[in-house]
C-alpha cells in the first residue's frame, strides 16, 4: 500500500516533466482530465440522424433547465455526403472536447463500399476500445423476463467490423475479421476492472472458438489469462448460439459479459430487448483519451422521427453516463432519479413500452420532478 | 417411475392416432434411410418408427449406421452402404451423433453436410401449446446457408498476435438459399421473406447477399420480400416474435438467430431440423445431444425426432399423416406435465 502510494506522488511530481507518457506506464491508463473551462465543461454533441436531432434537443433543454454546467458544441454531419470532412470535423471537436454525446448517423448500405459507416469510423479513429452497456430491469416497465441485471462489454474496433473486404473472384467476396492480441487483451482488462470496480462476480466471455478455432481461440485465451490476474472474480465461457438461447429463458444467471464486435452487437441487441426495448438503455464507448455517449441499440429511428413519440429515456440516461463521466454526480444522480420515478407512471409511457404518452410528456415531468427536488432550476 | 413414463408416452400418441381414419396412400411406400445416432438415439428412433407405424404412414425404414472411416486417399467419409442408400432414398432422418474429442477426424455432422452437399438448414419454430415458454406466439421459420459464411474455416495467423478470419460469400451460394427460401414460402403458403444481414458494415459481403436475395425476389412476386438488420431482429425478435415469418441469411446470423429462436419455443429438445442438399437430397434430424447419461433408460424425450419426422412428412407431400403426428405429439405434451423436465434436461 506504502509503495503505492509513494509511486503515485513520485509520479504526480514528475508528470510535467516527462509528459503524459510515464503516468501512463507507472499507472496504466490515465485519462486526461475532461476540458473545463470557468467551471462550464464542453462536450461536442452530433446530432446525428432519425430521432437523433429531436432526443438531442430535449437533453439540452433539461440540461438548460436543471442549470447543469455543461456547454455543446454542435457539429452536423451529413450521412448522404460522399467526401469525410463533415465525420473528421466531428471527431475533431470530440478530439478537443474529449467528451461527446451522439446520435446514430445512418449508413446507406447501396452506396459503394468505400463509402464507410461513419458511426464505425468515429470509432476507430478516436479508439474508442470499449462499449459498455447496463442493462437493468426497470421497476414501471412490463417485460417478460424480471430481475435482468447484466453488463455488457463489447470490443468496439476489431472484429468483424474491420471493414476489409474484396472481390477476390467475381462472384466470390471475401470479408476479414480481425482478431488482435492486443486489443483482446485490453478489453479483457477492462472487462475485469470494471467488474472489480462495480462489485460483480462473474465474467462471461462468449465466442465461437469451436469453429473459429483461431480467431476467437485467441481472444479467449487472452480472457483467460487476464482472468487469472483476477483471482476474486470468477470467470466462465460459452459459445454464442447457447448464449442467446440462455438470454431468452433464462436472463438472470448473466453477470458481466465480455465478447468481441459482432457477437457484443447480437447480445446487446438481445438484452436491450429483454429489459423493454431500444428506447430505455443507455450506452458508452470508452477509450483511453475519449468517451462517446449514446443510446445503447444504436438505432437511427427513421419511421418515428420528429413524431414526438420517441421514448428519450435512453438518451436521458446516456447524458446522466456522461455526466459521471465528467464527475458531476450529483446533477447525474439527480436527472437519473427523475427518470426513474417517471418511468414508474404508466401514463406517461412512450409507444414504444405501450403506452401512449409522448416525448415531450415525458421530459416535461422529469423537469417538474427535478423543480419539485428543491435546487436552482430555470423557469419551465 | 419414470422409466415407464415414455413407454406409456409413446402408447398415448399412438392411442391417440389409432383413431378410425381413411386410408390414403398418395405415392405408395417410400422408403426412407434412418441413421438412429449415439447414445439416446436408437431408442427415440425406435420410438419414432412405433409412432409411424401407428399412424400408418407409408413409410419403410432402412437402418444405416454412420461412422468416419478412412477411405482411399486418406480422406475421411462415411461408409458407402450409408451413402449408397441415403443417394437412392434421397430422404434422411438422423438421431444425435456423437463427435469423440481427438478422435482425428472433423464432426459426423460436418462430414454429412459435405457428403450430401447440404446447404440449407431449416428449422420452423412454432409454440408448443404444453409447453410454457415467456413467448407463445411464436410462429417462424430460419432458412440459414449452411456451407460457406463465416464458417468456412478459412483462418490464418498473420504476425504473432494478430489472427484473421475469412468470411467467404459466393453469389451461387446466396443464390440458392435464396430461391431455396422462396420455394419452401411459396410450397408452405408463407406470406413473406426476410432476408438478415449486416450490410451496412459488411458492405460487400452481406451486400453481395442481398443483391442476389432481391433478385430472387423478383420472379416470387406472390411472397413480400424485405430485409433487416441483424441487431434490429434480435431486438425485435425478443420483444414480439409474431412479426416474423420466414428468415433467410448466411451462416453465422443462421446459427444464432436459429438457436435464439429454439430458445423461444422451449430450447433444442423440442426443435425440429432439416438440412436441405443438392439433387433432392434431406436429412431431417435432432439437433440435440447424445445425452450418454440417460441413454438405455427409457427416460429420453423423443419430441424433436418427432418433430422433424413430421417435417420430413411434409416435405414428402404426406400432410394428412404428418397434421395427425403432430397433433397427438402436441396433445400428448399438453396433457403430460412431466415430459417437461425430461426435455430441459435434453437440453
Amino acid at each position: 500500500m506504502h509503495t503505492t502510494v509513494m509511486m503515485a506522488a513520485l509520479t504526480k511530481a514528475l508528470k510535467p516533466i516527462l509528459g503524459r507518457h510515464l503516468g501512463n506506464t507507472a499507472k496504466g491508463q490515465i485519462i486526461p482530465p475532461p476540458a473545463k473551462y470557468g467551471g462550464r465543461h464542453t462536450v461536442a454533441l452530433i446530432p446525428g440522424d432519425g430521432i437523433g436531432p429531436e432526443l438531442l434537443n430535449h437533453v439540452r433543454e433539461l440540461f438548460r433547465f436543471s442549470c447543469v454546467p455543461v456547454d455543446f458544441e454542435v457539429v452536423h454531419v451529413n450521412s448522404s455526403s460522399t467526401s469525410e470532412d463533415d465525420i473528421n470535423n466531428a471527431i475533431m471537436a470530440i478530439r478537443r472536447n474529449g467528451v461527446a454525446l451522439k446520435g446514430n448517423i445512418e449508413t446507406n448500405h447501396t452506396m459503394p463500399p468505400n463509402h464507410k459507416s461513419r458511426n464505425n469510423l468515429l470509432r476507430t479513429s478516436l479508439d474508442l476500445f470499449a462499449n459498455m452497456m447496463h442493462c437493468q430491469s426497470l421497476p414501471g416497465v412490463q417485460t417478460r423476463h424480471k430481475n435482468i441485471d447484466i453488463i455488457i462489454i463489447r470490443e468496439n474496433t476489431e472484429g468483424e467490423y474491420s471493414s476489409l473486404e474484396h472481390e477476390s473472384v467475381p462472384g466470390v467476396v471475401e470479408s476479414l475479421k480481425i482478431i488482435t492480441r492486443n486489443n483482446s487483451l485490453r478489453i479483457a482488462d477492462y472487462a475485469f476492472k470494471l467488474a472489480r470496480e462495480k462489485g460483480r462476480r462473474r465474467v462471461t466471455a462468449v465466442h465461437k472458438a469451436n469453429i473459429m478455432k483461431l480467431a476467437d481461440g485467441l481472444f479467449l485465451q487472452c480472457c483467460k489469462e487476464v482472468a487469472s490476474g483476477y483471482p476474486d472474480i470468477e470467470f466462465d465461457s460459452m459459445i454464442v448460439d447457447n448464449t442467446t438461447m440462455q438470454l431468452v429463458s433464462k436472463p438472470q444467471q448473466f453477470d458481466v459479459m465480455l465478447m468481441p464486435n459482432l457477437y457484443g452487437n447480437v447480445v446487446s441487441n438481445v438484452c436491450a430487448g429483454l429489459v423493454g426495448g431500444p428506447g430505455l438503455v443507455p450506452g458508452a464507448n470508452y477509450g483511453r483519451d475519449y468517451a462517446v455517449f449514446e443510446t445503447a441499440t444504436r438505432n437511427t429511428g427513421k419511421s418515428i422521427a420528429n413524431r414526438n413519440i420517441a421514448n428519450p429515456t435512453a438518451m436521458l440516461l446516456a447524458s446522466c453516463l456522461m455526466l459521471d463521466h465528467l464527475k458531476l454526480h450529483d446533477y447525474a444522480n439527480m436527472i437519473r432519479g427523475a427518470i426513474l420515478t417517471t418511468m414508474n407512471e404508466t401514463r406517461l409511457h412512450t409507444a414504444d413500452i405501450g403506452g401512449q404518452g409522448t416525448t415531450s410528456e415525458v421530459v416535461q415531468s422529469i423537469m417538474r420532478i427535478i423543480q419539485s427536488g428543491g435546487p436552482l432550476t430555470t423557469e419551465i | 417411475m419414470a422409466g415407464n413414463a415414455w413407454r406409456s408416452t409413446v402408447s398415448r400418441v399412438m392411442g391417440a392416432i389409432k383413431s378410425p381414419q381413411p386410408r390414403t396412400f398418395s405415392r405408395g411406400i417410400q422408403t426412407v434411410t434412418l441413421i438412429p445416432g449415439d447414445g439416446i438415439g436408437p431408442e427415440i428412433s425406435t420410438a419414432v418408427m412405433k409412432i409411424f407405424e401407428a399412424a400408418k404412414a407409408p413409410i419403410q425404414w432402412e437402418e444405416r449406421n454412420v461412422t468416419a472411416i478412412k477411405g482411399p486417399g486418406g480422406r475421411w467419409m462415411i461408409p458407402p452402404e450409408a451413402k449408397e442408400s441415403m443417394d437412392k432414398n434421397k430422404i434422411g432422418l438422423k438421431g444425435p451423433l456423437k463427435t469423440p474429442i481427438a478422435a482425428g477426424h472433423p464432426s459426423m455432422n460436418l462430414l454429412l453436410r459435405k457428403t450430401f452437399d447440404l446447404y440449407a438448414n431449416v428449422r420452423p419454430c412454432v409454440s408448443i401449446e404444453g409447453y410454457k415458454t415467456p413467448y407463445t406466439d411464436v410462429d417462424l421459420v430460419t432458412i440459414r446457408e449452411n456451407t460457406e459464411g463465416e464458417y468456412s474455416g478459412i483462418e490464418h495467423l498473420i504476425v504473432d498476435g494478430v489472427v484473421q478470419s475469412i468470411k467467404l460469400i459466393t453469389e451461387e451460394a446466396s443464390r440458392r438459399i435464396a430461391e431455396y427460401a422462396f420455394e419452401y414460402a411459396r410450397n408452405n403458403q408463407r406470406t413473406s421473406v426476410t432476408a438478415v444481414h449486416k450490410a451496412n458494415i459488411m458492405r460487400m459481403s452481406d451486400g453481395l447477399f442481398l443483391r442476389k436475395c432481391r433478385e430472387v425476389a423478383e420472379n416470387y412476386k406472390d411472397v413480400k420480400f424485405t430485409e433487416m438488420y441483424l441487431d434490429t431482429v434480435c431486438l425485435n425478435m425478443v420483444q414480439d416474435p409474431s412479426q416474423f415469418d420466414v428468415l433467410v441469411m448466411p451462416n453465422l446470423y443462421g446459427d444464432i438467430l436459429s438457436d435464439l429462436c429454439a430458445g423461444l419455443i422451449g430450447g433444442l429438445g423440442v426443435t425440429p431440423s432439416g438440412n436441405i442438399g443438392a439433387h433432392g437430397v434431406a436429412i431431417f434430424e435432432s439437433v440435440h445431444g447424445t445425452a450418454p447419461d440417460i441413454a438405455g433408460k427409457d427416460l429420453a424425450n423423443p419430441t424433436a425426432l418427432l418433430l422433424s419426422a413430421v417435417m420430413m412428412l411434409r416435405h414428402m407431400g404426406l400432410h394428412g399423416h404428418a397434421k395427425k403426428i403432430e397433433t397427438a405429439c402436441f396433445d400428448t405434451i399438453r396433457e403430460k406435465k412431466r415430459s417437461t423436465s425430461r426435455t430441459s434436461e435434453l437440453c
